[in-house]
């Protein structure tokens, strides 16, 4: 296939540059990845394109693509690649850099899922999932909360859905923590270190 | 024997029933599970996807207060019965010890919290713990009300043997099959056990691509099962049991694939064979809970398999 645009020379160097990720160089397009993915017949681009295209620098193709954000994280291509490639933690490297770049498709559940995530767990150390949940149909899609709500009415029937805030009594110590991390230099393309993480980032 | 308990958030909210039949279960078996004072969010899969390093703090931090509860240069067993938690404890335990980068970094960062974490925790499933630690011998002893003619689906899921585990088969798993065996139930064979349930993909409002995946995974599962004659189909994951139970309705709706099931814990099943009480095991948490009426069997009978 041709590149739709441009050609990012430095774009397979970055995302090999996540610890452990030199393996990307030794990829011999078995598609052993693709076929044991679960998900790779929802993906526009299956795993082992995506490895390609990335190692070509087909950058706006592969940040843009449903593939990173359909990957599920269940590591069932890490475990079976014959040449030991992290494929899962590069989508998780594909994720972060489509983030930091505000390029992932607007209003789709995943990417707005991790950054809320993150917000919420950054500032009280604990994850409250009904407000997670609440909060995520309402940058999304409100109008499904409608739709869902008997689901939700059942849960908080049988005391699985709470409202009160979880939070670690420690919260100091956690901030202190996080931001030593993120004040490590260069460390956005290896590891994440997202600007916009805890914003109202992408558009 | 004392183990150091790491719930996590799913197991303080929508699955109470886990930790509830988890702690029942263990209490009965005579083991403590003491849980970690203060402990943080494992920095789950959902952060890796915005802070790779900033997830394995969240992580080290857990890993840190865990090894400050033993003195004396002892290792401690931390017991994380969600599998989202139990992988990424054990993920960010593998790269710190594999990336001279991640360690110096996490290093840092929690001496700057005044914390320090030197490698001395070992994390562990509490699967893990009943068929190693315990043993299935002594679980069959403790067995009072053996689940003779019950089939269970055995569903391990993604992350609980894949891909830093070590206590079992991550191919194919088996020692769920054989604690199911032990309390005297009939664990189905199926080629699924390990096959993801697509939580990810249903987790929040489901639209386009991700909503007709998500529905087409969890579609598979529950029709192998049920083909199978399955009763129920148990997990050792919050997120596995969430997603397969609460969507069921939706995938009828919109797959035009009704199908049934009741999905419950195994620590739940386990707690039934012990003969606990169903309050006590949070199976009125449920949305579903029909087994067939079993057999009782005078004076025990519940096999081992070893």
């Amino acid at each position: 296939m041709k590149p739709r645009s441009r050609i990012e020379s430095g774009f397979a160097e970055e995302i090999a540059a996540i610890p452990g990720g030199e393996r990307l160089r030794e990829c011999i397009q078995c598609g052993t990845c693709s076929a044991v993915c679960p998900l790779s017949a929802y993906m526009d681009y299956t795993p082992r394109r995506l490895i390609a295209m990335t190692e070509a620098g087909m950058k706006d193709e592969v940040l843009g693509s449903f593939s990173i954000w359909v990957c599920a994280g269940c590591y069932a291509c890490t475990t079976a690649c014959p040449k030991e490639i992290p494929i899962t933690d590069m989508m998780y490297a594909l994720k972060r850099t489509a983030i930091r770049e505000g390029v992932h498709p607007r209003r789709f559940g995943t990417p707005v899922l991790a950054r809320e995530f993150v917000r919420s767990v950054d500032r009280w150390g604990r994850n409250s999932e009904s407000r997670l949940a609440i909060n995520l149909y309402r940058k999304t899609h409100p109008r499904l909360l409608l739709q869902d709500y008997p689901l939700a009415e059942r849960l908080r029937r049988r005391g699985r859905m709470r409202l009160r805030r979880e939070s670690i009594r420690q919260r100091a110590q956690l901030r202190t923590i996080l931001r030593a991390v993120e004040a490590v230099p260069d460390r956005a393309a290896t590891t994440g270190g997202s600007p916009t993480a805890g914003s109202e980032g992408a558009r | 024997m004392n183990y150091s308990y790491y719930p996590g958030c799913s197991l303080k909210g929508s699955s109470n029933a886990y930790e509830e039949s988890l702690l029942a279960v263990f209490e009965t078996l005579g083991v403590g599970l003491d849980e970690l004072d203060d402990w943080n969010c494992c920095g789950a899969t959902a952060y890796a996807a915005v802070d790779q390093m900033k997830a394995f703090a969240m992580a080290a931090r857990n890993l840190a207060l865990a090894e400050a509860t033993a003195e004396g240069g002892v290792s401690v067993d931390l017991v994380a019965p969600c599998a989202g938690c139990y992988m990424t404890l054990l993920k960010t335990q593998r790269y710190l010890n594999k990336h001279r980068s991640v360690a110096d970094t996490i290093e840092g960062a929690l001496e700057a919290g005044g914390l320090h974490y030197d490698g001395r925790v070992r994390v562990r499933h509490p699967l893990d713990v009943l068929v190693n630690d315990i043993g299935l011998e002594r679980v069959a002893d403790a067995v009072t009300r053996p689940l003779q003619g019950l089939r269970v689906a055995c569903y391990y899921g993604c992350l609980l043997v894949r891909p830093f585990a070590t206590f079992d088969d991550q191919h194919n798993p088996t020692t769920l099959d054989r604690l199911m065996e032990a309390l005297g139930a009939e664990p189905i064979d199926w080629p699924l056990k390990t096959r993801c349930c697509g939580g990810s993909c249903c987790g929040g409002p489901l639209v386009g691509t991700i909503r007709e995946a998500g529905l087409r995974l969890i579609s598979v599962l529950l029709q192998e099962a049920r083909r199978r004659d399955a009763d129920i189909l148990v997990t050792a994951c919050p997120l596995c049991q969430f997603n397969l139970e609460c969507f069921q309705e939706r995938v009828g709706q919109e797959l035009g694939e009704p199908v049934e099931l009741t999905v419950g814990f195994f620590t739940q099943i386990l707690g039934l064979a012990l003969g606990l009480d169903e309050r006590r095991l949070g199976i009125q948490r449920m949305l579903r809970w029909r087994l067939p009426e079993l057999t009782s069997v005078e004076g025990g009978g519940a096999r081992v398999y070893a």
